[in-house]
């Protein structure tokens, strides 16, 4: 189905004649409902304008609520007021023309010199503010017409309505313009001269600025609610159109008593101030309209405005049928590019059958089902919704024919598309295949969490089932998990092993570990490996050969010590990977191989084999790793970071050593000892000085504590291998938590004026303990003065998330609206849709994807030729 | 034939043309397997080639934005130079894609022209032509209130340090100030000429606060030994005054103030110093992000010839769609300029199409061959 397009919209300013013809009636009254609570005739919810209360019959087309949506009125203004929108138009307007004859103020060829740089810009698509900028000033600066010679007054505008003529700079006497006044020179300004100002006389007079007709948008549009206590409550511009009706009123009965001028002024200027927050109650300069309890109306500017408004709320993000949300919970049984999805939610989301002669009798099977995969809902082909319940079950079955559209309950391997906010990338939102399981949560296999950035604390996730077929394919061969593995942003692996997976396999291949055969078979029993070689014992990395594709590769693993001379193959801590042809020679598999983010595995299967293969891969190689862990059993306690009592000494030794060094070189600050390093000041470099010894200390300390906690220390394991953890939190945890800092500082603020941090120490001092360097381990637990600055560190680090979230989110706001609308052309090039400039001749330079790219290289040379040399050797 | 023969058959981008010539030199490998290699590659890079309809922008701006709220908020020492301190991080990039005119730390590194670039000596002269200095670095300055004058006492050891002699000084003073000024022993003495208290302290601020050589912008100027040669890194930036330093290899000198590069060098070196700058900056925080985002953001910015920011005063403000920069910022005063000048939206791009909802004319949404299937009808 192709739908229809279309093709423009035009926009431009309603004329007081088009506000009339629009219109279905004039309002005159204020009164809304008269006592029986029907509409009033010519009051603001006449049923001329649509209606909203069910029974009743909008008098102009006879549509029931729900049908008619709505037609405009109009009020006749008694006196004409100013647009506030237009305001400011309003005053280059009046400063760039003649007050006589109505003439832009500058010679008729300069005029035309202007008219047409604004042309050519327009048609480049550039921005002319500046030229209209240029003009203004210009005319302003006139104090003479060049076309009737007449002298010019300078202008005022006071925001936001108000226009006066400055008579006698000097002796400050000024007029003030009655928007009469105003709309009558408006009036007297040629078409050609608007052209200059920027405005297009084929689409407005300026005079419109100036309202003498308002239109009243339908009842629909501002719908009445009716509280629990029966009272109607009127919508926020209903109550403002009251307000301009009955002010409007009151003026033209006021002018035909013949009231005197100082009352009639001052009604216009109540008039203007209604017309002016009805339309934006957001003006600077006069007070918000508010409703009786004090809340400020939500005018219509307010309606259009901000997150919430019309634009951003209700246009460009909709509300959306066929979606469920609940928390998420881990399920490493199911694959990644499967979701588990309560029994609950499956019941309720269907997924149309398309019903045709091909699927008739399949479609008259679901339809007779009485338990899961049920259909809930049929739709006839005259698109009337029935509801499939036990009685008529069987006449639906019976009357089914092609053209109708059988509403299915969702169910294993239907497409899904799967999403958690917030959505920062593409792969927030992946495609998944339904697992029907019991329980309330949806399950997510661990693995996929990288790219939702998604963990089990808690999180919830949205669920949403395509309803075309069309939209179905799509989200299978463009949207699917496996299509995602490899992230555009760095072109390598985004999904990958994390935590366990990465510990399981390090476990497994580290060494030459052997295991029986039967410790064999179950790691490898919820893998999809079907046959392996019958042998009584296996080494580790044998196993995790089975389920490894035909790649052949080297590199270093994580676990690499970064040696001076690397001895690759021959490396004594097996940290040099090493496969052939899908088998595992060398080397440790860890986070540089499997990780997400990082494996090289990963990235290397995908290229060679595709997404399925890298799927699969990941799928076994988490449940390999599931499995050994699992039997090998993995653990940490607080007992893991106890260290010996002679590293406890060598800790605190060194510590001691740096706060005497530290001493030293406060004593010779004081002395005037200290050199200041180039540029610095003797404060910031003895500040610097200090905090490199502390620095130092603590990684003195930690080293000391890695000693002795060896590498089969649970974790240990964890940061070497890279699955969790890093040696710098095994350091704080056994040896020294180190120096806390605030603004890149150590803590230098107190309680105002004392000069210290706190109490316990004496003003001025400058000392590690003094300002923040925290000595004692996690593990130790901290002194009270410790806890504080610890906390005082903390608490920066909280705060900076907050802001930052916030200062990212909008960056990534604006970069999506300046960079939305550019795509790739057939003929290579990268333009902008709606101005059609070229941005780019070739994508990127060389026209490679960077998804699909290998880590920005846009080939991967080295990969090709050691293929190629393999084939050429056999 | 040799190897490069080999490969002008292909077209393929220079960079890795460049790297296949290496990878076969290196291995020296027969020509048959050459040909085999530059084939395969060849096909990779057809295959490697971006998709018709991508939404490119898109991938771009989500590819800068995700990793931001993985990045520090705080100013830091420059990586090597901790002298030196500089804006890092999420601040820094929002600098960049705002395009400020005055970045809150603007730095320069200063090469040197080749023949003096491995003296220090010769490094430390023309870090003090860069450098400001204050005559209050140079000397002290006192007011004589009941004299009504002047005394400034001249620092040798400091002169002698800048390398300016006595005379020179005295000459620089002449240049800045009107009133008559001596030497009385070791003091110069300023003798005002209007017998005002005002005057006298203005006299005195202004003399404390003469740049008495050195850039004025240039607050500081650290040099630093960098491999064979020495670069001299500063505090302030001003591309244009330093270019005209003797001994100074402009062509090799950086700044990161992009706005000024932009009015010195042009729009393209603006473009590139965009792409250097954003990926420094994510680098530097250990976040790998494409070059080609990167570059197409830098396009974007760049693609009229002016320097646009990303945002409601640039790029996204310029939009030609109404209802795309409606929905973006300024909701209401977009809408009432549009009407005012008989604005048409065509509709063309994403927004626009999503609120009107509409498909949009984006990779599958793009397509305009449709099949009809015949066997659908009834």
């Amino acid at each position: 189905m192709y739908p229809k397009r279309i093709s423009a919209i035009k926009f431009d300013v309603l004329s007081p004649q088009e506000i009339r013809r629009m219109s279905v009636t004039k309002l005159v009254t204020p009164e809304t409902y008269d006592d029986d609570g029907f509409p009033v005739e010519g009051g603001l919810m006449d049923t001329r304008l649509g209606v909203i209360d069910p029974g009743l019959k909008c008098k102009t087309c006879g549509g029931k609520a729900g049908e008619c949506s709505g037609h405009f009125g109009h009020i006749e203004l008694a006196a004409p007021v100013i647009h506030v929108g237009y305001a400011k138009i309003i005053a280059r307007l009046l400063s760039g023309t003649c007050r006589e004859c109505g003439r832009i103020l500058i010679k008729d060829e300069r005029r035309d010199k202007f008219i047409k740089e604004i042309e050519r810009l327009k048609s480049l698509g550039q921005s002319y503010e500046e030229v209209l900028k240029e003009v203004f000033r210009l005319t302003k600066a006139a104090k003479k017409c060049p076309h009737c010679g007449k002298e010019q007054l300078e202008i005022k505008f006071e925001k936001p309505t108000s226009f006066y003529e400055i008579i006698d700079p000097e002796k400050k006497e000024e007029e003030k313009l009655t928007p009469k006044d105003i709309r009558e020179r408006l009036e007297r300004i040629p078409n050609e001269d608007l052209l200059a100002f920027g405005l297009d006389p084929k689409a407005v007079r300026p005079e419109w600025f100036v309202l003498t007709v308002l239109p009243v948008p339908p009842v629909t549009v501002r719908p009445s609610i009716i509280l629990e206590t029966g009272q109607r409550s009127e919508d926020d511009l209903t109550h403002k159109l009251v307000d301009i009706i009955r002010i409007n009123q009151r003026f033209i009965e006021n002018r035909e008593a013949g009231a005197p001028q100082q009352i009639l002024e001052d009604l216009w200027e109540l008039l203007q101030y209604h017309v002016t927050t009805y339309l934006d109650n957001e003006v600077s300069g006069i007070p918000p309209a508010r409703h009786r309890s004090g809340r400020p109306l939500k005018t219509l500017a307010q309606r259009l405005k901000g997150k919430d408004g019309r634009f951003r709320g209700s246009l460009s993000g909709k509300r959306v049928n066929f979606s469920a949300r609940t928390v998420i919970s881990p399920d490493p049984c199911i694959s990644i590019s499967e979701v588990g999805v309560p029994e609950e939610i499956a019941k309720e989301l269907t997924v149309p059958i398309f019903v045709t002669q091909n699927n008739l009798e399949f479609a008259r099977r679901v339809i007779l089902r009485k338990d899961h995969p049920r259909a809930s809902y049929v739709v006839r082909a005259d698109g009337k919704k029935i509801r499939v319940i036990d009685t008529n079950r069987e006449e639906l079955a019976e009357k089914l024919e092609p053209g109708w559209i059988v509403e299915r309950e969702l169910t294993d391997g239907d497409i899904v598309l799967f999403n958690r906010q917030p959505s920062l990338h593409r792969m927030s939102i992946m495609a998944h295949y339904v697992r029907v399981l019991p329980y309330k949560t949806f399950r997510l296999n661990p693995a996929v969490c990288p790219p939702y950035n998604a963990d089990f604390d808690g999180d919830e996730m949205n669920l949403h089932v395509p309803q075309s077929l069309e939209a179905q394919t799509e989200a299978k061969m463009l949207m699917a998990v496996q299509e995602h593995i490899l992230s555009p942003r760095f072109g390598g692996p985004i999904i990958g092993g994390i935590h366990d997976h990465v510990t399981g396999l390090y476990l497994l291949t580290r060494g030459e570990k052997k295991f029986t055969k039967e410790e064999a078979l179950e790691f490898l029993r919820a893998v999809d490996v079907s046959e392996i070689p019958a042998k009584d014992v296996y080494t580790g990395k044998e196993i995790f050969s089975f389920i490894l594709p035909k790649i052949s590769i080297k590199f270093k693993a994580e676990v690499c010590q970064g040696c001076d001379a690397c001895k690759e193959e021959n490396c004594e801590h097996d940290a040099y990977v090493v496969i052939e042809n899908g088998v595992l020679l060398k080397g440790t598999i860890d986070e540089k191989a499997v990780g997400a983010f990082k494996g090289i595995l990963i990235d290397e299967i995908m290229r060679k084999f595709g997404a399925q293969t890298a799927r699969k891969f990941i799928d076994d190689m988490t449940r390999l790793a599931i499995g050994v862990i699992s039997r090998l059993g993995f653990t940490i306690g607080i007992d893991d970071e106890d260290i010996p009592i002679e590293a406890v000494q060598q800790i605190e030794e060194t510590i001691a050593e740096a706060e005497r060094r530290v001493e030293e070189l406060i004593r010779a600050y004081h002395e005037g000892n200290l050199e200041p390093m180039p540029g610095r000041s003797i404060e910031e470099t003895l500040e610097m000085r200090i905090m490199q010894e502390l620095g130092r200390a603590r990684d003195r300390a930690g080293k000391i504590a890695g000693r002795y906690l060896g590498m089969d220390n649970s974790a240990v394991i964890m940061a070497v291998s890279g699955a969790r953890g890093s040696m710098l939190n095994l350091t704080q945890m056994a040896a020294c938590i180190g120096q806390q800092s605030v603004r890149g500082e150590r803590l230098t603020r107190g309680y105002a004026y004392t000069h210290r941090t706190t109490s316990h120490f004496k003003p001025n001092d400058l000392g590690a303990r003094a300002r923040g360097f925290v000595r004692s381990s996690y593990k130790s637990g901290l002194s009270p003065v410790e806890f504080f600055f610890h906390a005082a560190g903390g608490r920066e680090g909280l705060v900076d998330t907050a802001v930052r979230t916030s200062q990212s989110g909008y960056l990534q706001r604006r970069m999506i609206n300046a960079l939305q609308d550019l795509k790739v052309e057939y003929d290579g090039t990268v333009r902008e849709q709606t101005s059609g400039v070229i941005v780019q001749f070739k994508y990127g330079e060389d026209g490679v994807d960077p998804m699909k790219s290998f880590r920005g290289k846009s080939v991967d040379v080295k990969r090709i030729v050691r293929e190629v040399l393999g084939e050429v050797r056999e | 034939m040799s190897y490069e023969q080999l490969l002008e058959q292909y077209p393929f981008p220079q960079s890795i043309k460049e790297e296949i010539k290496e990878e076969l030199e290196k291995l020296k490998v027969k020509k048959n397997v050459a040909k085999k290699i530059i084939e395969r590659c060849y096909q990779a890079y057809l295959a490697n080639l971006i998709e018709p309809g991508e939404a490119v922008g898109i991938v771009a701006a989500q590819s800068v934005g995700e990793p931001g709220t993985q990045m520090t908020m705080r100013t830091f020492h420059y990586a090597g130079v901790a002298e030196l301190n500089v804006t890092l991080g999420l601040p820094r990039l929002i600098e960049i894609l705002d395009v400020r005119k005055n970045p809150s730390t603007p730095m320069m590194t200063i090469y040197l022209e080749k023949e003096i670039a491995k003296d220090r000596e010769k490094a430390r002269e023309v870090a003090n032509k860069i450098e400001a200095t204050y005559l209050r670095d140079l000397a002290d300055i006192e007011v004589d209130l009941r004299e009504m004058k002047i005394l400034i006492k001249p620092d040798e050891e400091a002169l002698r340090r800048k390398g300016l002699s006595l005379d020179e000084l005295k000459d620089k003073i002449d240049k800045s100030i009107k009133d008559d000024f001596e030497q009385e022993g070791e003091f110069l003495v300023v003798k005002i000429r209007e017998q005002s208290y005002k005057h006298l302290m203005d006299v005195f601020e202004k003399l404390r606060d003469m740049v008495v050589m050195g850039i004025k912008e240039i607050k500081r100027v650290i040099i630093r030994k960098e491999g064979e040669e020495y670069v001299l890194y500063t505090e302030g930036s001003s591309l244009k005054k330093v270019m005209k330093v003797k001994g100074v290899d402009f062509s090799r000198t950086l700044t990161n103030d992009i706005y000024e590069i932009y009015e010195v060098l042009g729009i393209e070196a603006a473009r590139s110093a965009i792409i250097r700058e954003a990926l420094s900056t994510l680098e530097e925080q250990g976040l790998e992000v494409d070059v080609r985002h990167i570059m197409l953001l830098a396009d974007v910015m760049t693609a009229d010839g002016e320097l646009r920011q990303i945002g409601r005063h640039g790029v996204a403000g310029e939009k030609q769609s109404i209802l795309a920069r409606a929905a973006f910022e300024m909701t209401v005063n977009n809408l009432l300029e549009a009407a005012m000048r008989g604005e048409i939206d065509y509709l063309r791009g994403i927004t626009e199409n999503i609120i009107i909802g509409q498909p949009i004319r984006l990779g599958t949404g793009d397509v305009e061959l449709i099949a009809k299937l015949g066997g659908m009808k009834k």
